[in-house]
């Protein structure tokens, strides 16, 4: 079980230009966990998630999933042990049909037709939209889109799930029924968002991000109860820990 | 408002390819040959051929009526390549003045003959390629070329370009619509450059963003396709059937026996 783990040690990022976009960061999530990386524009999340998949290397401090630290020659497999859904699903859905995108990853680890047909099929009917495998990604709705990356992704079979803003860009039903799925997933999950009541649902411990740094790792209950450290880092407490502005009562 | 529906064009066209017809249940290796060879044959002509291209238009057409494809939808996507024709051919009557043929008191110039031909082979070749995309779909074009011994790189290009066209294509449309939006007057070359260097900024960053979803999920340079389909009888019988008609029509004077056919049984 211990290759369920996501840990940074001293983490810090500097790109060509100068910009610190991450400065010692460290953390470490163990199995099973649900975190919510959260954060303003420009507070680093994007970086650290490419730093989880091995997309950006650090300029000092390092990863670790599980045991093994990322390095040039653990990368394809740390690859296929995180699974990394991007925020725009058109980025990530490349291939004709939705088909053969979700059966992109298991071609790519040589496995047998018939087993890439399993597994396309399995995460597929997971996530809801197995009806929808012929037809080219353009002709899917946005939900459905979302659902299809995710379903390249579950594909791989990955014990890690890395996700950029899940719930950006989607309908209310659309985005219920996703938190609904991602709340049934047994992996490690790490998100980032601006869904601050998503947060809340899905994730019970929170860290903030500020300018590159981590400013609060705890539980997602007391993050959302430091109004001050919340205004700090120009966040809010999310709309169900708030007043109700009808009848003055919360939820929670 | 016409760019948006130029974009849904080219999604009908995509999909006709899902229909289900005997042309449409073909290898595509089948038709991608077939289609080469026609173009091949047809465009192999002197340049002032127009009698011997003229039966040369049974294939598109016969293709369009097995597959049952809307014609007149076809029709308007091939006419789009006539005015390039037009624009390579129309210098030919100024250059090439040696009279070639009367025809009832009205003489023709080499230059207008070779004119006709240009314009007849390129309607030729456009009506034959998008017969084949309209019965077989980018994808398996791709995919087939790619079989046939294309570059692997070259064809990997071609299905991105295909899956992204339409994605770049609305980003064209939303930026035209926030020029428009704020009172956009004419179009000056300087603001074309600018539009044009944003876009092509976008692609950049998303073409980064693709490979990294492409390598997060193990992408090593090669690209897996399903289970390769064999060529069947049929395939063989449609490559020979129509490969031996073009041979035919290509080396033969067929429209002259034809001619000379119909005359007999006149008299």
């Amino acid at each position: 079980m211990s290759h369920h783990l996501v840990e940074a040690r001293g983490l810090s990022h500097v790109y060509a230009d100068g910009t610190v976009a991450l400065a010692d960061v460290s953390f470490r999530i163990t199995h099973g966990e649900s975190v919510a990386i959260i954060g303003a524009n420009g507070a680093g999340k994007s970086t650290l998630l490419m730093h989880l998949n091995g997309h950006l290397s650090p300029t000092s401090g390092e990863v670790r999933i599980g045991e093994t630290p990322l390095t040039k020659e653990t990368l394809p497999a740390i690859r296929r042990t995180v699974g990394l859904v991007l925020q725009d699903p058109d980025d990530q859905l490349f291939m004709p049909t939705v088909y053969d995108d979700v059966a992109f990853g298991p071609r790519n680890q040589s496995l047998p037709e018939v087993e890439v047909g399993r597994r396309v099929q399995a995460a597929l009917e997971r996530v809801g939209i197995w009806h929808v495998r012929g037809k080219p990604p353009y002709r899917l709705s946005g939900g459905e889109k979302k659902r299809a990356a995710i379903a390249g992704v579950l594909a791989m079979a990955p014990d890690i799930l890395v996700m950029d803003e899940p719930t950006s860009g989607l309908d209310p039903y659309a985005r219920r029924q996703l938190i609904g799925l991602l709340g049934e997933f047994r992996h490690t999950r790490v998100f980032t968002s601006h869904d601050l009541d998503m947060v809340l649902d899905l994730c019970p411990r929170t860290i903030v991000l500020l300018e590159g740094a981590v400013m609060a790792d705890g539980s997602t209950q007391d993050v959302f109860a430091d109004d001050a450290l919340l205004s700090r880092c120009r966040l809010e407490r999310p709309l169900a820990l708030q007043a109700c502005p009808v009848c003055g009562t919360k939820r929670f | 408002m016409t760019r948006v529906a130029g974009l849904l064009d080219f999604r009908r066209l995509d999909l006709l390819a899902t229909g289900d017809s005997s042309l449409h249940r073909l290898d595509p290796r089948a038709k991608v040959i077939v289609t080469l060879v026609f173009i091949i044959c047809a465009m192999s002509f002197d340049r002032y051929a127009v009698a011997p291209l003229i039966p040369f238009f049974v294939f598109p057409i016969a293709v369009i009526a097995t597959a049952r494809l809307p014609i007149a939808f076809l029709s308007r996507k091939v006419a789009l390549v006539l005015p390039v024709a037009l624009l390579i051919a129309l210098p030919n009557p100024w250059f090439d003045r040696e009279v070639l043929l009367q025809l009832a008191g009205l003489e023709f110039s080499g230059g207008w003959i070779s004119l006709l031909s240009i314009m007849l082979r390129s309607l030729l070749a456009a009506a034959a390629a998008i017969a084949l995309v309209a019965v077989t779909g980018f994808p398996a074009i791709c995919a087939a070329l790619g079989r046939m011994g294309m570059p692997r790189p070259l064809a990997v290009q071609l299905l991105f370009l295909y899956r992204y066209m339409t994605v770049l294509g609305e980003e064209a449309v939303r930026m035209t619509v926030a020029r428009e939006q704020r009172g956009g007057g004419p179009l000056s070359i300087r603001l074309y450059g600018a539009l044009v260097g944003r876009l092509l900024l976008r692609t950049w960053d998303r073409a980064e963003r693709i490979y990294l979803a492409m390598c997060a999920r193990g992408f090593t340079g090669d690209f897996g396709s399903g289970q390769p389909s064999r060529l069947g009888r049929p395939d063989i019988a449609y490559v020979a059937g129509w490969c031996g008609l073009f041979l035919l029509l290509r080396t033969q004077d067929v429209t002259q026996w034809l001619g000379a056919a119909v005359l007999g049984a006149l008299r």
